[in-house]
C-alpha cells in the first residue's frame, strides 16, 4: 500500500516538474519574442517622422528618409505578384483540377514544397547567373524576377489546397448543365475557393516584403531616387542591412524605423489574410 | 412550322461551333496550367543547373579540395569551403537543440495545459512570428543580443569555466559578442515558430480516443504526453524539425548580422564565424575576379544540395503522417 501511494506520489511529482517545464518553455518563448517585438517599437518609433516617407536616403551623417527604398519595394513587390501570381494559380489549377490524381502532380507537389523552404539566397544565386551576368549589369527587373519567384510555391501551395476544399457536387452541378471544364474551373471552382487564392497572394507578398538575400545581387541598391527598371534600384531590406551595419546613428536609426514599416506591413498583411478566411477555420 | 424547319441546321451548326470553340478552349486552357506545373519543376532544375554551371570553373581548379580546405584568401585566389560549411553546421545544430525542446514544451503548454480561451490568441501568435523577416531577428541580434551577451554573460562564462579542462576552450577569447554562439540563438528563436506550430499541427492529429483511454488508466499528463502523444506523431515531429533545420541552414540576413564574417574554425563558441549564406552575402557583390565569383557560387550549390536532401527528407516525412491520418 505504501509502495503504491509513494509510486502514485513520485508520479505526480514528475508530472508537475514536466508540466511546469513546459510552461517555462511556453514563458521563455513568448517572453523572448516580446523582447524583439518591444525593442523594434521602441527604437523603430523614435525614428518615425514625416521626413522618413518624403525624403531620400541621406549621405552619411545626414538626416534623410526612406521615400526611394520604400518605392523601390513597393515597385519590385508588384512587378513580383503580377508576374508570379498567374504562374502560381495556373499550376494550382493544374494540381487541383486537371492532374489531380497525375504523377505529375505528386512531383510537382513535392518540388513546390521544397522551393516554397528553400534558402532565399540561392534563388538570389540563379537569377544573378540567369539575368545580371547576360545582361551585365544588376537591375530592378531582375530583383522582381527574384522575387517572383519566391511568390510561385506560396500561390501554388494555397491555390491547390483552396480548390481541394470545393466539394465536388459543386464542380459536378456544373458539368452536369453542359459547362465545359475550364468554365467549371473558372465560374465555380475559382470563385469557390476565391477568399483562399486571394489569401495565398496576400501571404506571398507578406513574404517577400522583407526578403533581403534575394535582392542583395539582383537589384542592389541606389543611393537616389530611381524608376528606371533596368538599373539597379533601392529596397527597404537592403537599404537596412546597408544602414545597420554602417557607423553612423543616423543610418542605424533608419535601419530600425525601417524595420519597423516592414514589421508592421508583413504582421498587418498576414492578421488581413487570415481574417480572410478566418470564418471557414471556425466552421 | 416551317420556319421552325427552316431554323434548325443553323442552331445546330451554331451549337457544334459553341461546342467546337469549347473544346478548343479547354485544351489551350488545359495546357497553360500544364505548362505552368512544369515550369515549378523547371525552376527547380534551372537552379541545379546554373548553380552547377556558374561553379564549375572553381569547383574544377580546386577539385576535391574545395572542401577540406580552411583557407579563403581572395588575394592570392585560393579558397576553401571547410570554415564556411563548418560555421553553418555548428550553428545549426545548437540552434535545434535550443529550439528543439522549447518548441515541443510550448506545443505541449498550448495542447494540454493552455487554457482554452488563450489557446487560440498563442497559437495564432506563433504563426504570425513564424512570418516577421529574418532581417527583423538580425537587426535585434546586433544591436540588442550581441552588446547584451558581450558586457553580461559573456565575461561570467569565460569567468567561470577559464579552468575547466575542455569547457575552456569551447569558451574562450575576449567576449566580441557577434560568433557562433550568437547567431546560433538568433536562430534558434527564429525557428522556434516553425517548430511550435508543426508540432502542435502533429499533436493535434493524435485521436482523442487513444489519449483518453490512456487517461482512463489513470495516466498522468506527462506520461500521456510522453506514451501516447509523443510516440504517435514522432515521424510529424521529426519532419518539422528536419524542416526546421533546413531553415537554419539557409538562412542568411539573421546570421550575416551577427556571425562575424572571419574565415577560421575555432574551438570557442565566442569567436567569429561565417556561414556559407553570410560569407555569400557580404562577399559577393563585392568579389573581383571570375574565380572568386565561381568559389561563391559553389558555396551556394554546397548550400543547396544540403538544403535539398534535409528539405526532402523533411517533406517525406511529413507526407508519410499526412498519408496516415489521411489529411
Amino acid at each position: 500500500m505504501s509502495t503504491a501511494a509513494s509510486l502514485h506520489q513520485s508520479r505526480k511529482r514528475k508530472n508537475g516538474v514536466m508540466m511546469t517545464l513546459c510552461v517555462v518553455a511556453a514563458g521563455i518563448g513568448l517572453a523572448w519574442l516580446a523582447l524583439i517585438l518591444g525593442a523594434l517599437l521602441y527604437k523603430g518609433l523614435s525614428g518615425v517622422s514625416l521626413a522618413v516617407f518624403t525624403e531620400m536616403t541621406p549621405p552619411p551623417g545626414d538626416a534623410g528618409g526612406l521615400l526611394n527604398a520604400i518605392y523601390g519595394s513597393v515597385v519590385m513587390t508588384i512587378i513580383a505578384v503580377i508576374v508570379g501570381t498567374p504562374i502560381g494559380v495556373l499550376a494550382g489549377t493544374y494540381m487541383a483540377e486537371y492532374g489531380r490524381f497525375s504523377k505529375l502532380t505528386t512531383i510537382v507537389r513535392f518540388i513546390n514544397d521544397i522551393l516554397l523552404s528553400a534558402p532565399s539566397i540561392i534563388i538570389g544565386l540563379f537569377v544573378y547567373e540567369l539575368m545580371v551576368r547576360p545582361m551585365g549589369h544588376f537591375s530592378a527587373i531582375a530583383g522582381a524576377v527574384a522575387l517572383a519567384i519566391l511568390v510561385i510555391p506560396v500561390v501554388v501551395r494555397t491555390t491547390e489546397d483552396m480548390l481541394n476544399l470545393v466539394p465536388n457536387a459543386l464542380r459536378e452541378a456544373g458539368t452536369a448543365i453542359g459547362a465545359p471544364r475550364w468554365v467549371v474551373i473558372k465560374s465555380v471552382a475559382y470563385r469557390a475557393a476565391l477568399s483562399g487564392i486571394v489569401t495565398g497572394i496576400l501571404l506571398a507578398i507578406a513574404r517577400i516584403s522583407g526578403e533581403t538575400a534575394p535582392l542583395l545581387f539582383t537589384a542592389l541598391n541606389n543611393q537616389f531616387w530611381s524608376s528606371n527598371l533596368n538599373a539597379p534600384m533601392a529596397s527597404l531590406p537592403v537599404t537596412i542591412f546597408q544602414f545597420a551595419l554602417s557607423p553612423y546613428e543616423e543610418w542605424q536609426q533608419l535601419a530600425w524605423t525601417g524595420a519597423l514599416i516592414i514589421t508592421l506591413t508583413v504582421l498587418g498583411l498576414s492578421i488581413f489574410a487570415r481574417s480572410l478566411t478566418g470564418r471557414r477555420e471556425d466552421r | 412550322m416551317s420556319a421552325v424547319q427552316e431554323a434548325l441546321p443553323a442552331i445546330k451548326g451554331s451549337r457544334d461551333a459553341i461546342v467546337r470553340r469549347f473544346a478548343l478552349t479547354d485544351t489551350i486552357f488545359h495546357a497553360a496550367t500544364r505548362a505552368a506545373a512544369i515550369l515549378v519543376l523547371v525552376l527547380l532544375g534551372g537552379v541545379a543547373i546554373s548553380l552547377f554551371a556558374g561553379s564549375w570553373q572553381a569547383l574544377s581548379t580546386f577539385g576535391f579540395s574545395f572542401l577540406t580546405t580552411e583557407s579563403w584568401n581572395p588575394v592570392t585566389e585560393k579558397f576553401g569551403a571547410l570554415a564556411p560549411i563548418y560555421g553553418t553546421i555548428i550553428t545549426s545544430a545548437i540552434a535545434i537543440l535550443i529550439a528543439v525542446p522549447l518548441g515541443i514544451g510550448i506545443a505541449i503548454f498550448l495542447t494540454e495545459l493552455c487554457p482554452r480561451a488563450l489557446r487560440r490568441p498563442i497559437g495564432m501568435a506563433v504563426e504570425l512570428l513564424a512570418g516577421i523577416p529574418s532581417i527583423i531577428y538580425g537587426i535585434w541580434g546586433l544591436f540588442v543580443l550581441a552588446p547584451f551577451l558581450q558586457t553580461t554573460v559573456q565575461p561570467f562564462i569565460i569567468w567561470l569555466f577559464h579552468g575547466v579542462p575542455g569547457l575552456n576552450n569551447l569558451f574562450a577569447g575576449p567576449p566580441y559578442g557577434i560568433g557562433l554562439l550568437t547567431s546560433a540563438m538568433i536562430l534558434a528563436i527564429m525557428i522556434l515558430p516553425f517548430i511550435t506550430s508543426i508540432t502542435k499541427d502533429v499533436f493535434d492529429t493524435v485521436p482523442s480516443v487513444l489519449k483518453e483511454s490512456a487517461y482512463g488508466i489513470g495516466c498522468t499528463t506527462w506520461e500521456v504526453t510522453r506514451r501516447v502523444v509523443i510516440p504517435y506523431t514522432r515521424i510529424g515531429i521529426m519532419g518539422g524539425v528536419m524542416l526546421a533545420l533546413g531553415r537554419a541552414l539557409g538562412e542568411t540576413m539573421a546570421v550575416t548580422f551577427v556571425i562575424g564574417n572571419a574565415h577560421r574554425i575555432s574551438t570557442s563558441l565566442f569567436a567569429p564565424a561565417t556561414t556559407i549564406s553570410a560569407t555569400i552575402a557580404n562577399e559577393f557583390t563585392e568579389a573581383v575576379g571570375d574565380l572568386y565569383t565561381s568559389s561563391l557560387v559553389a558555396l551556394g550549390l554546397i548550400l543547396f544540395v544540403i538544403t535539398f536532401l534535409i528539405l526532402a527528407i523533411a517533406r517525406y516525412m511529413l507526407m508519410r503522417i499526412d498519408a496516415r491520418t489521411g489529411a
